[in-house]
């Protein structure tokens, strides 16, 4: 089995030598980064046969401020016939951080992206309803931002008295 | 002399009256809504102190009991179910999340819910232990006991 999950991460490097920039296995999970215009290309071949990644995990985001290359997009895929796992990591620039979604792959992919567009505002080329998923409307900013300041408080009513 | 006398003994009736009729409305959003269940059930019981009837309507009910995390997105139903309660009525606040945000100091909670309605007795705890909560209850009775009972006429326009 150990032979197998092996297999996965170098098959994606064989297949994608250019958009392959690390694979790694921290404590045993293949760990993959790859370059953000390759994602729904890679996604495609690991959920295909014989890998059949075919169950999205979960999809988040990490805000690394500071940094040029600031969101890192995170993506855990899982196969159900292999027992086998797969996560995805993908830089996106502090300006303009966009990247392809995963919705005509998978429809779950729906409101995990519109929770990372609330709580990060990336945004999702290709998504088909791309709005806020938590917050309110008119809440204003991404909270989960490093830069979302701790105590700032966007009440929809009025407040009695001032916090 | 004598109307003083009347009025006082009839504020003091009419508040026996309520303190041991409260229907109560429970507005349970999280963790502190099973110290509620526990204080509601057999083992505590606070039917015992008059506070036994469950009213899911606001509309009948003379005592919200808030109890959880009130989020911001959630203010505008809190607020909307305390106006739709008719007079007299009376608010608990239980909880360190319902008090104060408690350990949720962050843009999504808001800060005690005193900052929405205007609450009478707070029970601390996180979750409060069901005796404190009976005591909040005792504690509400007496304010209730000994506050001015508002039934006149003239309050009523």
């Amino acid at each position: 089995m150990a032979i197998e999950k092996k297999k996965v991460t170098e098959a994606l490097k064989e297949k994608f030598p250019e958009k392959v920039k690390e694979v790694s296995f921290p404590l045993g999970d293949e760990t993959i980064v790859i370059e953000a215009d390759a994602l729904l290309d890679v996604c495609r071949f690991a959920m295909n046969d014989p890998f059949a990644l075919t169950m999205l995990l979960d999809l988040t985001c990490v805000d690394f401020m500071g940094e040029e290359m600031r969101f890192e997009m995170v993506y855990h895929l899982f196969s159900i016939t292999n027992n086998s796992r797969l996560r995805i990591k993908l830089r996106l620039p502090e300006k303009d951080p966009t990247v392809d979604s995963l919705t005509s792959l998978w429809k779950n992919a729906n409101w995990l992206e519109r929770e990372v567009y609330d709580m990060f505002g990336i945004h999702f080329t290709g998504h088909p309803y791309l709005k806020r998923l938590f917050m309110y409307d008119g809440f204003e900013g991404h909270p989960l931002r490093k830069d979302y300041p701790l105590r700032k408080r966007q009440p929809i009513i009025p407040m009695r008295r001032k916090e | 002399m004598a109307g003083g006398w009347i009025t006082t003994k009839l504020n003091y009736v009419i508040g026996w009256g309520r303190k041991f009729s409260l229907f109560h409305y429970p507005f349970i959003t999280a963790c502190c809504g099973m110290e509620y269940m526990s204080g509601a059930c057999a083992h505590w019981d606070f039917d015992r102190f008059g506070c036994g009837l469950t009213t899911f309507s606001p509309r009948q009910a003379d005592l919200i009991m808030v109890v959880g995390t009130i989020s911001q997105k959630e203010a505008p139903v809190l607020k909307t179910i305390y106006d739709q309660m008719c007079e007299p009525k009376w608010v608990l606040a239980v909880g360190a999340c319902t008090l104060s945000g408690g350990i949720y100091d962050n843009y999504a909670v808001v800060q005690g819910i005193d900052n929405i309605i205007p609450v009478d007795v707070y029970i601390p705890g996180c979750p409060p232990r069901p005796e404190t909560f009976l005591d909040g209850i005792v504690r509400l009775q007496q304010k209730i006991q000994s506050q001015d009972q508002e039934w006149r006429l003239k309050r009523r326009k």
